[in-house]
């Protein structure tokens, strides 16, 4: 078969990137073809936030979503019926610095949760995304959930790997 | 290249098919455990966890040994390599998410430039 046969999207999709930096630590990446004010806005608008904070696969559902987007300010998610997840997420917004940098605190599992940075840097009209992940512990990252998608993706390849074997 | 027959591709989609044995393999992709444990951590009896493990092990999706008096589960040889499975788990979720987040700013964008375009009229 040739390769380059295959068929291309019309638009470039941008890559995700994730890496594991330290025991305690995830650096996750991501191009937006977009101004970092307009990624910001994404993010800190509820009723935006809401549109993409949890996708399909990810098989939860985002019941009420509150955030007070300043420095200082808090936030909840509130998730549907799935028994193996906590319904709740919440804590605090340690720095926004509007349109480049949001810093929250995930408190849910009690005191010492894990630290999120987010920092916006545009060029040429891009924006880069850089999200930092600071866990208390090795365990707590190891046992970071991605929700019913943990599953489905094991589940995936699992199948592709018997389709492919058939 | 290992031949797996049809029927364990059907033991595999049974085995799959059911939330608490989800729930199991999940949990053994975090560490290992013993049938006690599961069983505890499920609120099971231990007859109705060893019945879970059972269809599990026959999928091939788990392996169980028994050392002494406890029989430890951990995921079969198709859960190997742990450590990228976790990365790409991790990865598949962010790329949802953001090609979700990519759309909610195109739209923006989309609607900034009508807005830019009414503006000089």
């Amino acid at each position: 078969m040739d390769a380059t046969r295959e068929s291309e999207p019309t638009t470039m999709k941008n890559r995700t990137t994730v890496e594991r930096t330290s025991e305690r630590e995830l650096v996750v990446t991501r191009t937006f073809n977009a101004p970092a004010r307009l990624v910001f806005e994404a993010w800190t608008t509820p009723e935006l936030f809401k549109q993409w904070w949890v996708p399909k696969s990810m098989g939860m559902f985002l019941r009420s979503c509150e955030m007070d987007v300043r420095t200082g300010g808090t936030y909840r998610l509130v998730f549907g019926h799935d028994v193996s997840n906590p319904d709740e997420f919440f804590g605090r917004y340690l720095e926004v610095t509007p349109p480049s940098r949001i810093v929250w605190t995930n408190d849910e599992g009690g005191d010492g949760g894990s630290v999120t940075t987010v920092t916006l840097e545009e060029k040429d009209g891009r924006t880069l995304l850089v999200m930092h992940e600071l866990y208390p512990s090795k365990e707590a990252l190891d046992a970071a959930g991605t929700g019913a998608a943990d599953m489905m993706s094991e589940t995936f390849e699992q199948l592709d790997e018997l389709l492919a074997s058939q | 290249m290992v031949q797996y027959p049809r029927a364990r591709l059907d033991h595999a989609f049974a085995a799959l098919s059911d939330a608490t044995r989800r729930g199991v393999l999940e949990q053994l992709g975090r560490s290992e455990a013993s049938i006690t444990d599961l069983a505890a951590k499920f609120h099971m009896t231990l007859t109705g966890m060893k019945k879970h493990v059972g269809v599990l092990e026959q999928a091939g999706l788990v392996a169980t040994e028994k050392v002494g008096r406890v029989r430890t589960c951990k995921l079969g040889p198709r859960g190997l390599d742990e450590e990228a499975a976790w990365i790409e788990r991790h990865r598949q979720l962010w790329d949802a998410r953001f090609d979700e987040l990519d759309r909610v700013v195109e739209e923006l964008k989309l609607k900034e430039k009508v807005n830019g375009r009414n503006k000089r009229k």
